[in-house]
């Protein structure tokens, strides 16, 4: 278990920065994914911090070591560190024990030592039977857990995984998201997690570090990532989401055609100008009758608008619903439980809670 | 602590390279400079020697003059061959596909004494056969002539022309046929108007390679056209190196040859390189077999015909000449003798040691190029040294020098000091590895690509070198893809004859020059007999390829 730190990483390729000026620190045993779109530079990052790749400027270091540098990075061979690909690079010419002993191998483990310490962690991930297959005769699912074991086997500083499920249907890449998030419990190694599918970030990792354009966006965890995304960008990534843009106007922001208070923002002491607010679809509630009026105006509870349907599409586990507030131009999406049935064209109240209007900072300064 | 940052096999890299370059480069540039010395220094003389006597020129235009009509008739054999093979429902595309593959092994030297059997003026089958026909006196074939000569290269040749035009026509759906047809255009105007302007490139590449080869070739030009006395560019820079060697004005001789190669490979590249006109999408859809109706026997009676003239005609005379007591008395039990098979591989220390060598400088050439390619395409795939793809042009450069004039390249280079090798194996061996170095590089390179990358990335990331990942991971995985790309490079290096006839000695003899210098004495029966040691080690490798590769692996090498 390591602390890991990037400081002001780049990595050029030609004229196109892959990765520019990305800072990072993980704690020992810490799980953080990357996540964002192809292309972002998620997969070039892990590969610097691999060693497979060099940064053309900042630094890499492993427990206060520089390991990356633009002069000169330690060989991948002498980080101790593991890596799960995305083509599982499962060895085809070696059986499954030989594939998860290769690294105990080159450790110079003995022949009983290799043999017990890879029955054991076949048993962990359930392939105790297959030891002596050849991978071609695996199904996805196990190639993908083969390469689970010989990565955790040899106990690395570091586990890097790069869009490891990518490749498996939608069923097993749930089953294996538990799986991973399983054995980080169990062995406490510090992860690296490279995913562009929000699902799998959220169920392993201890932190997202959400990345667009070679730069990351916000590093938080999970719930925090969700609820309080701090650029359009995040808030558009993680999950769906309504953006309200607005104007500070004395104790009021006025939005279209309606207005909330201005103190009842949680960061109402730093709100002035233009504003920009993310909204979730369940954060919004739809009612046929007016709420009683003493939300209305007050100091507590919720704001209620009024609007009208103007789509629904109904999904199954919930109701998507296009509200626009009255005579305004602005559209937003709210979700509903399957019995809040509405006809398009229905007027009806919106009531949502400036609690959990989160403020977008675009214009701020990347953070860290 | 920065030590521990040093990928140590890069040495190794830079190894490779460096002997990469020594290896092609270093012959190209010995022959430029030896093309420009003269005793006091640099000089053009060369040059005016080379060009000024008429004998010399007319070499020159004998060449062209054979290249251009080689292109022709192998397009003649080889087009109608393969739109039948490809397109039409004939019969018999087996024995056809057999004899394709026949004549490729057929060195185009041993070809030459087949045609001299056949056709020499008097004596040969087809002329004895017209007398005893007709009764006239003599017959009308000359071989020792250069519509003979022409004869003897296509029929040698044709098989590029067969293998481009078939892969085209493979491409094209029947839907675009069916186009044409539905507009009301027939079998045959269909086929002129639409299917054979779509092979036209690969037509046009075909006839490219065949005239570079024709242009190129030694040993059929040197068996019958130095009788039938006249000279093309190779046989002329044979006579150059004859006592005493005029080195330097052979370089500067070569030089047309050099460029006219190097220009047309390049021409050849951007033809095929146009693919939107050949509009070949690969996916090709449906295709449909033209059916022939009673043509079929025509056409393939057409196919018996051109197959004859390669392949069945000349091995069997030369089957019938190497167990003959004296061909001239024809196909009888009392004429049949293992004598000459046994002179030559027993009973005679010269050839039986050049049996041996001819195997084994073969075998070591093939080993050496094949490493040197694999370790190239694999700095130039991971990109381990800056400029990699630098070394790729090198590695395929020895594709566009004719073997005759590398050849000439390696004596100007390792006849003096500072590093003579003439006069030892490592001469020949170090020639025959630049020269297939080529087809080495091509199969390696494929077979790297069918590697992927993060193989030998979860090697290192656990811990192994890069060498490591290389003897654990990258070489099981690639041997099945090497051993093809071993026959390949072996097969033409024990064939050798063009750079072989300028390095060989008398203590370094190979089957393929011992048979040209054998020629002199008029002993068909030992000549055959050395054809076809060499025929038979051949097709031992090509079944022993169709084992490990599968069928397919022969015309690889022309697909690059």
């Amino acid at each position: 278990m390591s602390k890991l730190v990037l400081t002001g990483v780049g990595c050029r390729f030609g004229d196109v920065a892959a990765v520019d000026d990305l800072s990072l620190a993980m704690v020992s045993g810490e799980f953080v994914s990357l996540l964002g779109p192809s292309g972002c530079g998620k997969t070039t990052t892990l590969r610097m911090i691999a060693g497979l790749l060099h940064p053309t400027s900042g630094t890499i270091t492993m427990d206060g070591a520089v390991i990356s540098s633009p002069g000169s990075s330690l060989p991948p061979e002498k980080r101790n560190m593991s890596m799960i690909f995305q083509s599982y690079a499962i060895w085809p010419n070696m059986t499954v024990a030989e594939n998860v002993g290769f690294g105990l191998e080159i450790r110079r483990f003995s022949r009983a030592d290799i043999r017990a310490r890879v029955d054991q962690i076949l048993e962990v991930v359930h392939l105790g039977h297959l030891r002596d297959r050849y991978p071609s005769e695996l199904s996805g699912g196990q190639q993908q857990r083969v390469a689970l074991a010989r990565a955790i086997v040899v106990q690395p500083a570091v586990l890097l995984l790069d869009e490891p499920l990518s490749n498996l249907d939608a069923n097993l890449r749930e089953e294996m998201r538990y799986e991973i998030r399983r054995l980080h419990d169990e062995f406490h190694i510090t992860t690296v997690y490279v995913t562009h599918d929000q699902a799998e970030a959220m169920v392993t990792s201890d932190r997202i570090a959400v990345m667009n354009q070679g730069r990351i966006e916000q590093v938080d965890a999970p719930r925090t990532l969700y609820a309080r995304p701090r650029t359009r960008f995040v808030a558009g990534f993680i999950g769906r989401t309504n953006f309200l843009d607005g104007e500070v106007h004395g104790d009021k922001v006025v939005f279209d055609h309606f207005t909330i208070p201005r103190a009842r923002f949680p960061e109402a002491g730093s709100l002035h100008g233009r504003v920009s607010f993310s909204l979730r679809p369940q954060s919004i509630h739809l009612h046929r009758v007016q709420v009683p009026q003493r939300s209305l105006g007050a100091d507590e509870g919720a704001c209620v608008i009024a609007g009208r349907v103007v789509q629904r599409a109904y999904l199954g586990e919930h109701w998507d619903y296009a509200v626009r507030p009255l005579d305004s131009a602005l559209q937003l999406r709210v979700t509903a439980r399957p019995h809040e049935v509405f006809e398009v064209n229905e007027s009806v109240w919106l009531e949502l809670d400036p609690g959990q209007l989160a403020h977008i900072h675009d214009k701020v300064a990347h953070p860290g | 602590m920065r030590w521990r940052h040093l990928d140590r096999s890069l040495l190794l890299w830079l190894l490779a390279a460096g002997v990469l370059v020594a290896l092609v480069a270093n012959p190209i540039a010995r022959l430029l400079w030896t093309s420009v010395q003269g005793t006091g220094g640099l000089t053009l003389d060369n040059y005016v020697t080379a060009f000024s006597r008429w004998r010399y020129v007319e070499a020159l235009g004998n060449s062209l003059i054979l290249g251009l009509s080689v292109g022709a008739l192998c397009a003649v054999f080889g087009v109608p061959m393969a739109w039948a093979v490809s397109r039409t429902d004939m019969p018999g595309k087996g024995l056809v596909w057999i004899a394709v593959l026949g004549t490729f092994i057929v060195p185009n030297y041993l070809s030459a004494v087949a045609w001299i059997l056949l056709a020499g003026p008097n004596a040969g089958w087809l002329n004895r056969s017209w007398t005893a026909l007709t009764g006239a006196a003599a017959g009308p074939f000359n071989i020792y002539s250069m519509p003979g000569l022409v004869l003897v290269v296509a029929a040698s040749s044709f098989p590029y022309m067969f293998v481009f035009t078939r892969s085209a026509l493979d491409l094209i759906s029947s839907e675009m046929e069916d186009a044409a047809t539905t507009l009301g255009a027939g079998l045959w105007r269909t086929t002129l108007r639409v299917t054979l302007p779509l092979t036209l490139p690969a037509i046009l590449a075909a006839f490219i390679v065949a005239f570079l080869e024709a242009i190129a070739i030694f040993g059929a030009p040197a068996l019958i056209a130095l009788p039938g006395r006249f000279q093309v560019v190779t046989t002329m820079l044979w006579q150059f190196f004859e006592f005493p060697p005029k080195v330097e004005v052979a370089a500067a001789y070569a030089m047309p040859l050099l460029a006219i190669t190097v220009l047309l490979f390049w021409l050849q590249q951007r033809i095929i390189a146009r693919k939107g006109y050949i509009a070949l999408t690969g996916k090709g859809g449906e295709r449909r077999m033209v059916r022939l109706g009673r043509w079929r026997w025509v056409v393939l009676g057409y196919c018996v015909f051109v197959t004859s003239l390669s392949f069945f005609l000349p091995m069997l005379v030369v089957l019938q000449a190497a167990f003959a007591k004296a061909w001239g008395r024809g196909f009888s039990l009392d004429n049949l003798t293992l004598h000459n098979l046994r002179f030559v591989l027993v009973d005679q220390p010269l050839t039986r040691a050049a049996t041996v060598h001819t195997f084994v400088y073969g075998g070591v050439a093939a080993v050496l190029a094949l490493v040197l390619a694999l370790a190239i395409a694999y700095i130039v795939r991971r990109g381990l040294v800056p400029y990699g793809r630098v070394l790729s042009y090198v590695a395929m450069a020895p594709f566009v020098i004719p073997g005759i004039v590398l050849a000439i390249g390696f004596y100007a280079s390792y006849t003096s000091p500072p590093l003579v090798l003439y006069g030892t194996a490592w001469i020949l061996i170090l020639a025959f590895t630049t020269r297939f170095l080529p087809i080495a590089y091509a199969n390696s390179d494929a077979a790297l690509r069918s590697i992927n990358p993060e193989l030998e990335d979860a090697v290192r990331i656990l811990g192994g070198g890069r060498l490591l990942a290389l003897r654990r991971v990258v070489g099981p995985l690639l041997k099945r893809g090497l051993a093809g790309a071993f026959i390949l490079v072996f097969i033409p290096a024990t064939r050798e004859l063009s750079s072989a006839i300028f390095l060989c000695t008398a203590g370094t003899q190979v089957l393929a020059v011992l048979l040209f210098d054998k020629s002199d004495e008029g002993n068909f029966e030992y000549l055959s007999a050395i054809g076809l040691i060499l025929v038979a080690g051949t097709v031992a490798m090509v079944l022993a390829g169709f084992r490990l590769v599968g069928r397919d692996f022969m015309l690889r090498r022309t697909a690059t």
